[in-house]
């Protein structure tokens, strides 16, 4: 075991693990964070996706010491004091059903438009096809992305203008 | 009382075990107690077991399923809340505890046998396995029959409606009024043309003394307020910010992990655990040996997997362990054609003389289609935390049937089912899979080797190979067309039937029909999967149908459409799909149309699939689906619910495939046993018929004709019949087959 420093979420946290636990395990079952999920463990479905100084990685084979002194992003520290445009597209859509894969889908939906405002379909095909959704919410999920996109560019303007 | 009435059923559940049942007054002092300190907190008047009315006038429901992703508890609550005329904003739901109190509710077997109509009401929009399963398992759960989704539903009206007629009589005793002259709208009770009016919160203590009504009305479609809306799903934003709790997010203080390996091959016991090959490895507390399977306990999931992949296990060996898919195939052959001579076969359906009527025919048809088996994959693996403690377990999970799932725990730890607390969490996808009690019943045993709770999480490999799967199956077809090319005989024989019974009918005109089927049970465990044996039938049937209508050289759907002649509800929904998809409007090239017709669980589904084929492999490229569910409680649900079960028959169709290979499941997970992705999935359009009548189901019903739509439209790009799923087996071109069975 090592002491690893991990900034989760903005919050600095020392945390006494195997350097080469994958993040995942670290953020459910030392930093309490559950929302970040487990569905294959070989980075085929997408579930565990978090963002590693912004960019989204599996956390399911990442192990934690390649994280170390560096800024992990996961579900739960997205949103400021409203839900980020995502999520609120998320419910405007009522794109999840189960809901179980909805973490990873939601951060590699915010990761894309982090870096492309104003996604074509194909884009959203290359950014989004490493996730699974077996409950089939593709169509939503398609639809949230645009939604928020432009919700994003308004606010963009918004703040441009003022 | 030879008919199901409202009077009926809320007699029976007084008399099923008491006043809890339908008990409209279920408070302090009564027979249910127990249940009563269940859901009543403090200031709280319960008016009945399905609805709560709390001082600052929530309603709350409580539900008796567990929410899978169809929005189960927002179509309940919607229902129960629009009878009552609450307010929607001020409905809360709860599940209700896997407690046998709440398991009684249901019903009425009895009452359920007495009404011939009643199986074929499937007001679910809910899981119809559940009911299903509940069947398999055994389970009786007294006064539960199959039945217990749709009448949960039919309940939650009747439920609402009661505590309404209450809440009004209360109002009309207070105030010394005729019922006549009030009303209740959104969570109050006032005067038509007065001024009194009072909150349910405030009538509720008194209309709880109120006699139930024997028969209270229920609204007709016109009054619905609630009922045939899209409100907001009630689940939905805790699926966005991480903050849902599913099985696997559980956490009880002091709690360790365990993961599991079982015997590849089923049915093989463990023969020996070396557990000097992990010794010293780091976090390590455990290991468990239960029957055919080895756990492995320790600090965290990652430790105990570490451990478990190092542990040198020995299965023992089986008769099994030599067994290939293509022996399972040439088995279910040989037992097709040995039926057929031996008299083993079983009529599923008959009529007219098919036999006769075959042999007098035209022309003659012939066909044989095969499915493999199928895993239903949701996407949380399967997990369960148990604690032992007290004398009492405790388990936390996701289930489809909890109290299912409490008697056979309490059943492998032989403790009594009270002493067995299930805390049933959010599902991560059920799909059927978690009917099936297997890895609550490990996390059981696993806990009563430790002094700590131990959460067991399956790894996919574990979840891909030790499933209870769709079965692999072989179907034969016969038809025989008279000189008009019309079909005159239609004789199917197939493996294995299970169920709902009707799945291997067909809507279509044909005097003379065989359907008749053999028994071939492999080692391969089975279980209900999403739309159960519609998902092969409806692959069987609509093809062959295909087929005949390309023999006779006309229009596939037209050649249906004149087949339906006594189906209304089919021809709607076939017209529907067929007009919204533009049909035999000229489409680019190398593209195909294809249709495929199906009811099941109560609604009619017709869906054309537009398909492209490039490098030799089709891309799905528009769906296009009609819908009549009778009534749509909650139209965007249901919308959802057709893309989803559609996603769903699309990737078995084009991928799905477990196959057999010494004995043991070939594939491991998601790279192997693949799903639909983004990029993969097309267009989808829903169109809602609402005919009428009872309400059928929304979970399952999408599935079933997407796989035929989908090889009927690969047909009309390629000239290639595909008769044996997954579709990936084939290779395809614009010019037909250019090769088969690709690596
Ligand atoms: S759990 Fe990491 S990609 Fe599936
Ligand atoms: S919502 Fe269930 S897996 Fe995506």
């Amino acid at each position: 075991m090592t002491m690893i420093t991990l900034t989760i979420n903005g919050e600095t946290r020392q945390l006494d693990v195997d350097p080469s636990t994958p993040i995942l395990w670290v953020l459910r079952e030392q930093a309490g964070l559950s929302g970040t999920k487990f569905g294959c463990g070989i980075a085929q479905c997408g579930a565990c996706i978090v963002h590693l100084n912004g960019n989204p990685i599996r956390s399911c084979v990442t192990p934690v010491a390649a994280a170390a002194n560096q800024a992990v992003t996961t579900i739960e520290g997205i949103a400021g004091a409203r839900p980020h445009p995502v999520q609120q597209a998320w419910i405007d859509e009522q794109v999840p059903q189960c809901g179980y894969c909805q973490s990873g889908q939601i951060m590699s939906a915010v990761a894309l438009l982090d870096a492309n405002p104003d996604p074509s379909d194909e884009d959203i095909d290359l950014a989004m096809s490493g996730n699974i959704c077996r409950c089939g919410t593709y169509p939503r999920i398609r639809r949230g992305i645009k939604r928020a996109a432009a919700h994003l560019r308004a606010l963009q303007e918004d703040s441009s203008n003022g | 009382m030879g008919k199901w009435t409202r009077r009926a059923f809320i007699t029976t559940g007084v008399l099923a075990g008491g006043a809890v049942i339908f008990g409209i007054a279920i408070r302090p002092g009564n027979r249910a107690a127990k249940l009563a300190g269940l859901v009543a907190g403090d200031d709280e008047t319960l008016l009945n077991v399905w609805l709560k009315i709390s001082p600052d006038n929530t309603v709350t429901a409580i539900v008796p399923h567990a929410e899978m992703g169809q929005g189960t508890h927002t179509t309940l609550a919607m229902m129960l809340a629009d009878e009552l005329d609450a307010d929607w904003n001020d409905v809360r739901m709860t599940e209700a505890p896997a407690h046998e109190e709440y398991a009684n509710y249901a019903l009425a077997k009895g009452y359920l046998l007495e009404d011939p109509e009643f199986p074929g009401f499937l007001v679910d929009t809910v899981d119809g396995f559940f009911l299903l399963a509940t069947k398999w398992a055994k389970l009786q759960i007294t006064g539960g029959s199959s039945a217990v989704p749709y009448t949960g539903m039919l309940a939650m009206r009747v439920a609402g409606a009661s505590a309404r007629a209450m809440l009004l009589q209360a109002a009309a005793d207070q105030w010394d009024k005729p019922v006549e002259s009030l009303i209740a709208e959104r969570g109050m009770v006032r005067e038509i043309d007065g001024g009194l009016s009072a909150t349910f919160a405030e009538l509720a203590p008194r209309a709880a003394g109120v006699p139930a009504p024997s028969n209270p009305p229920l609204k007709t479609q016109e009054e619905f307020r609630i009922m045939g809306t899209s409100v907001p799903r009630l689940d939905i934003p805790a699926k966005t910010d991480g903050t849902a709790i599913f099985g696997i997010d559980a956490v009880v203080p002091g709690m360790k992990y365990a993961t599991i390996r079982q015997a590849p091959v089923f049915g093989n016991a463990v023969k020996s655990v070396d557990e000097s090959s992990i010794e010293n490895m780091p976090g390590v507390r455990k290991v468990v040996t239960l029957d055919g399977a080895v756990a492995v306990v320790a600090d965290g999931y990652w430790q105990a997997k570490q451990a478990l992949d190092k542990l040198a296990i020995e299965f023992e060996k089986s008769d099994n362990d030599t067994r290939e898919q293509s022996d399972i195939y040439e088995h279910f052959a040989e037992v097709l054609d040995a039926a057929k001579t031996n008299g083993e076969e079983e009529i599923d359906f008959a009529s007219g003389d098919a036999d006769a009527a075959l042999a007098g025919a035209a022309r003659r048809i012939d066909a044989e289609y095969r499915v493999p088996y199928l895993a239903h994959s949701p996407m949380e693996p399967l997990n369960c935390t148990a604690w032992l403690h007290d004398g009492r377990c405790e388990i936390w999970t996701g289930s489809q049937n909890p109290l299912g799932f409490a008697a056979e725990v309490a059943g492998a730890l032989e403790i009594e089912l009270e002493a067995v607390t299930v805390h049933n969490q959010f599902l991560g996808g059920g799909f059927g899979r978690r009917a099936f009690p297997d890895y609550a019943v490990q996390a059981a045993l696993i806990a009563a080797e430790v002094p700590y709770p131990v959460k067991l999480i399956w790894s996919r490999e574990e979840d891909t190979r030790h499933d209870f799967y769709r079965q692999a199956t072989i179907s034969r077809f016969s038809a025989g067309l008279d000189s008009d090319s019309k079909p005159v005989a239609w004789l199917n024989q197939f493996v294995d039937k299970h169920e709902p019974v009707e799945a291997t009918r067909i809507p279509y005109a044909i005097d003379n029909q065989k359907i008749h089927y053999a028994t071939s049970r492999t080692h391969v465990p089975w279980g209900y999967w999403r739309s159960v044996d519609h998902s092969l039938h409806g692959f069987f049937t609509e093809s062959f149908i295909d087929e005949l209508a390309h023999a006779a050289a006309q229009d596939p759907y037209e050649y249906r459409r004149d087949l339906l002649t006594d189906q209304p509800r089919f021809r709607d929904v076939l017209d529907l799909a067929a007009g919204k998809a533009n049909w035999g409007a000229q489409l680019p090239e190398n593209f195909g149309r294809g249709i495929g017709l199906q009811k099941s669980f109560g609604s009619y589904v017709a869906q054309v699939v537009e398909v492209e084929i490039t490098d030799g492999k089709p891309v799905v490229r528009r769906v296009i689906c009609a819908i009549d569910p009778g009534f749509a409680m909650h139209p965007d649900g249901l919308i959802a619910q057709m893309e989803s079960g559609i996603i769903f028959g699309l990737t078995a169709a084009l991928y799905g495939e477990i196959s057999i290979h010494r004995g043991a499941v070939a594939q491991s997970n998601f790279h192997d046993y693949r799903m639909l992705r983004m990029n993969e999935s097309p267009a989808i359009e829903t169109h809602i018929i609402n005919g009428g009548g009872k309400v059928g189901g929304g979970g399952e019903p999408g599935t079933p004709a997407i796989a035929p739509a989908l090889v009927n439209a690969i047909y009309d790009a390629t000239g290639y019949r595909i008769r044996e799923l997954p579709i990936s087996n084939h290779k395809l071109g614009p010019g037909g087959l250019e090769s088969k069975d690709v690596a």
